[in-house]
C-alpha cells in the first residue's frame, strides 16, 4: 500500500472543487485513458482576470485526484501569470509529498493548468508530446518531455525520470537510452540542443495521442457546432473505435460523417490505414 | 471497523485448526528430524504424515512430494530441473497470463539463450489448443501453463493440455498455487510431471510449499547441500510450517463440497449483486471455467486504485489489475492478454473469497460498494454522455 501523506488522504477522500464548472474560462484536458489517468482543469476569471474559480474531473488513483483537489485550491485568486509559476513540485509541496513512483500526478496537474491557459490565451496546445523522438514506447514518452522534466525537477537517476514521466516504466527496454539523456543533461548543459526530428513510424502510444489531439481539436468543434459530439474509446492497432454523441447519435448521416468526416480526417492527420468504427456497431 | 477480506487469490487467514497443529513444534517439539536422537525423530513422523497428506489432495504418492519454501520455489525448481535435465533442449513453451514467478524465470531464461513461446488467450482468457499443438516442437524442453489464473480464476483443461504436451514428448509443468483446494486435482488422471502449489493460498502460513514430482520424471535439485528431502531440496525442513500445510490439505480435502456450493453461493451473490447495481461492468474471466471463489469486475471509467482506497474505507479488502496499484505503471499482464479495452482495465477489481465468508459481509459489500463507483465517477471526466 502507498504512503500517502494525510494531506493526500484528505483531499482524495474530501476531493476539493470536484466536477464540471458551467462557463468556465478556460479549459485543459491532459492525460487518456490509455495512460491510466487523466484530468480536466476549468477556470472561471473575474473582471480583475484572477482565477475566482477553479474545477477539475479526474481519472485516475488516489494521488491524482488529490493532485487535481490541491491545484483548484492552490490557484483560486491568482492570475494567470501567478499560476503558471506553479510547478508539480508545488503542488506535491502543497500536499506534504507524494510517494516518489507517484510523482507524475503532479506533472499531470501542472500540464492541465498549463493547458488551461495557453488555449484562453490563444496559444496553440502543446505541442512537446507530439515532438522530439519518441525514447519510451510504453507511454510515448519522447526525450524532450524526458530533458524537460530533469531540469524542471532536478533529476539526477533514471528512477526518477520514471516517477515524474513515466518513461522507462513498461517493457523498459528504454531504459538505457534514458541513462544516457540523463548523462547528457547532468554533464554537458552547454550541449542542450534539440533533437533531429525522425521519421520514424508512430509507436501505439503516439499513434493514440495524435488520435486523441485531432478529435480533439479539429473534429470535436466541429460535430459540436452542429449540436453534435464525439468521444474516442479505444484504439486497437489501426482501427480507431468512437462513439457518436448528442446530435449526432441519431443522425441519418452519422455514418457518412463517420467515414467521410472523422476518418478521412484521421487518415489524412495519422495513418492512412486507419479504420473508424462506431461502439457497439 | 471490521475488517472484510475478499482478497484470498493473495493470500489467506490461517485456519485456526492449523494453527493447533503447528504450534508444540515451535517450543516444545522443536527437533531436528535428521538427529539420531528420538527427540527429533519423533518430528520426522510428523512430516511423514504431511506428505501423506499434501499427496493425498493430489491423488499423488507421498514419494512424489517434495516441500518448499513458497510456490515460486517450487515453480523454479520444476522449470529450472526440466531445463537441466534435457540439455539439448532450448525451447520453453508458456502462456501470457503466468504468474511472474513463472514469467519473469522463462523472460530470464531468454537473456541466458533459451526460446520462449507464450501462448495468448482470448477474451475470455482461454487458450487455443491448436497453437499449443503447433508451438510445442521436438526442441521444447518444458511446457508450462498454470491450472487457474490468480487474476480471473480461468481453469485451463489441463488435462487436454498434459496429454498434448506428453504426446509430443515435452515435460508439462503446472502452477496450481491457486486451484489446489478449490477444485479436485488428480495426478492419476492427468499426466502432469510437476506441480507447483503454496501453503498461504489455502490457509496455511506464508513461507511453505510444496512441489510435486511425478515417479520417473527426471529432476535435478535447485537447492543443493544436505540430505533432506531425500537430497532433492538440501535444507532444515520447516518443520512447523510443513505440519500445517499438511493440516491444511487435510483440512481443505475434506471441504472441497464447501468450495463449490457455499462458497461459489457466496461469490455468485457477490458478483450478480454488483453487475445488477452498477452499471457499465463487465466480469473478466471464463464463467464457464472459473475458480469458485473468484471474480473479476471491472468498472468502466474509473481507476482501480481510488475504488481500493474508498473500498478501504469501509474495511473492505480485495485487489486490482490497475496500473497504479502495482507501481508498474502498466495495467495487468493478463487483462492487456485477454483483450480488455482500456476503458475497463484500469478499473479492474479481483474480489477472491474463502470458506470464511459470510452472506452478511457479502450482502454488506453489495450494498456499500456501489455507491463508491458513482463518487468516481462523479469525478471522472470520461462519462457515457
Amino acid at each position: 500500500m502507498w504512503d500517502y501523506t494525510d494531506k493526500v488522504k484528505d483531499h482524495f477522500l474530501n476531493p476539493r472543487n470536484a466536477g464540471k464548472l458551467d462557463n468556465a474560462d478556460a479549459v485543459g484536458e491532459v492525460g487518456s485513458l490509455a495512460c491510466g489517468d487523466a484530468l480536466k482543469l476549468f477556470l472561471k476569471l473575474d473582471d480583475e482576470g484572477k482565477i475566482a474559480d477553479a474545477t477539475f474531473q479526474t481519472f485516475g488513483c488516489g494521488s491524482a485526484i488529490a493532485s487535481s483537489s490541491a491545484l483548484t485550491e492552490m490557484v483560486k485568486g491568482k492570475t494567470l501569470d501567478e499560476a503558471l509559476e506553479i510547478t508539480n513540485r508545488d503542488i506535491a509541496d502543497y500536499l506534504g509529498g507524494l510517494p516518489k513512483e507517484k510523482m507524475h500526478c503532479s506533472v499531470m496537474g501542472r500540464e492541465a493548468l498549463e493547458a488551461a491557459i495557453n488555449s484562453y490565451r490563444g496559444i496553440p496546445i502543446d505541442t512537446t508530446a507530439l515532438e522530439g523522438e519518441v525514447v519510451c514506447e510504453c507511454f510515448g514518452v519522447t526525450d524532450k518531455q524526458i530533458r524537460k522534466a530533469i531540469h524542471e525537477n532536478d533529476i539526477k537517476t533514471v528512477e526518477d525520470v520514471t516517477n515524474f514521466t513515466k518513461a522507462g516504466g513498461g517493457c523498459e527496454r528504454c531504459i538505457p537510452d534514458i541513462e544516457k539523456i540523463l548523462a547528457e543533461e547532468l554533464g554537458a548543459k552547454e550541449s542542450a540542443s534539440g533533437p533531429a526530428a525522425a521519421n520514424k513510424p508512430l509507436t501505439n502510444l503516439e499513434r493514440i495521442q495524435l488520435i486523441q489531439k485531432v478529435i480533439d481539436e479539429e473534429l470535436r468543434p466541429a460535430l459540436q457546432a452542429d449540436g453534435g459530439d464525439l468521444d474516442l474509446i479505444d484504439v486497437e492497432g489501426k482501427k480507431v473505435i468512437v462513439s457518436l454523441r448528442g446530435a449526432c447519435s441519431n443522425c441519418p448521416s452519422a455514418q457518412i460523417t463517420l467515414k467521410d468526416g472523422v476518418e478521412g480526417r484521421l487518415r489524412e492527420m495519422v495513418d492512412p490505414e486507419i479504420e473508424v468504427v462506431e461502439e457497439n456497431a | 471497523m471490521n475488517t472484510i477480506y475478499l482478497d484470498n487469490n493473495a493470500t489467506t487467514r490461517v485456519d485456526p485448526r492449523v494453527f493447533e497443529e503447528m504450534k508444540p513444534y515451535f517450543c516444545d517439539l522443536y527437533g531436528n528430524p535428521s538427529s539420531m536422537h528420538a527427540f527429533g525423530g519423533q518430528v520426522g513422523s510428523k512430516i511423514t504424515e504431511a506428505r501423506e497428506r499434501v499427496a493425498a489432495i493430489l491423488g499423488a504418492d507421498p514419494s512424489e512430494i517434495i516441500f518448499t519454501s513458497c510456490g515460486t520455489e517450487s515453480d523454479n525448481t520444476a522449470i529450472r530441473s526440466a531445463l537441466e535435465a534435457q540439455p539439448d533442449k532450448k525451447h520453453i513453451v508458456t502462456t501470457k497470463v503466468e504468474h511472474p514467478a513463472v514469467l519473469n524465470l522463462c523472460k530470464h531464461l531468454v537473456k541466458k539463450g533459451y526460446h520462449l513461446t507464450q501462448l495468448g488467450v482470448d477474451e475470455k482468457g482461454r487458450l487455443d489448443l491448436d497453437e499449443l499443438k503447433s508451438a510445442v516442437t521436438e526442441n521444447t524442453a518444458l511446457v508450462s501453463i498454470m491450472w487457474a489464473n490468480n487474476e480471473t480464476g480461468t481453469i485451463f483443461p489441463i488435462e487436454e493440455i498434459a496429454q498434448i504436451v506428453k504426446s509430443k514428448g515435452a515435460l508439462f509443468h503446472t502452477d496450481a498455487v491457486q486451484a489446489v483446494g478449490k477444485i479436485e486435482l488428480d495426478m492419476n488422471k492427468v499426466p502432469i510431471d510437476f506441480l507447483a502449489l503454496s501453503g498461504h493460498k489455502l490457509h496455511a502460513p506464508k513461507g511453505v510449499g510444496a512441489l510435486y514430482v511425478r515417479k520417473r520424471t527426471p529432476f535435478r535439485p535447485f537447492i543443493i547441500g544436505g540430505h533432506q528431502e531425500r537430497s532433492r531440496r538440501a535444507g532444515t525442513e520447516a518443520v512447523p510450517s510443513i505440519i500445517a500445510l499438511g493440516k491444511a490439505c487435510d483440512v481443505a480435502f475434506e471441504n472441497m463440497a464447501v468450495e463449490q456450493t457455499e462458497v461459489k453461493a457466496l461469490r455468485d451473490r457477490l458478483e450478480q449483486g454488483l453487475i445488477n447495481s452498477v452499471p457499465l461492468t463487465i466480469v473478466n474471466g471464463d464463467e464457464n471455467s472459473r475458480l469458485p471463489n473468484t471474480t473479476n469486475i471491472s468498472f468502466k471509467f474509473v481507476e482501480g486504485e481510488a475504488i481500493l482506497l474508498l473500498m478501504n474505507e469501509l474495511g473492505i479488502c480485495a485487489s486490482s489489475g490497475s496500473a497504479c496499484t502495482s507501481g508498474s505503471l502498466e495495467p495487468s499482464h493478463v487483462l492487456r492478454a485477454m483483450g480488455v479495452p482500456f476503458t475497463f482495465a484500469h478499473g479492474s477489481i479481483r474480489f477472491s473469497l474463502s470458506r470464511f465468508n459470510t452472506q452478511e459481509e457479502i450482502d454488506f459489500v453489495v450494498k456499500e460498494f456501489p455507491p463508491i463507483i458513482e463518487r468516481l465517477r462523479a469525478m471522472s471526466p470520461y462519462t457515457e454522455e
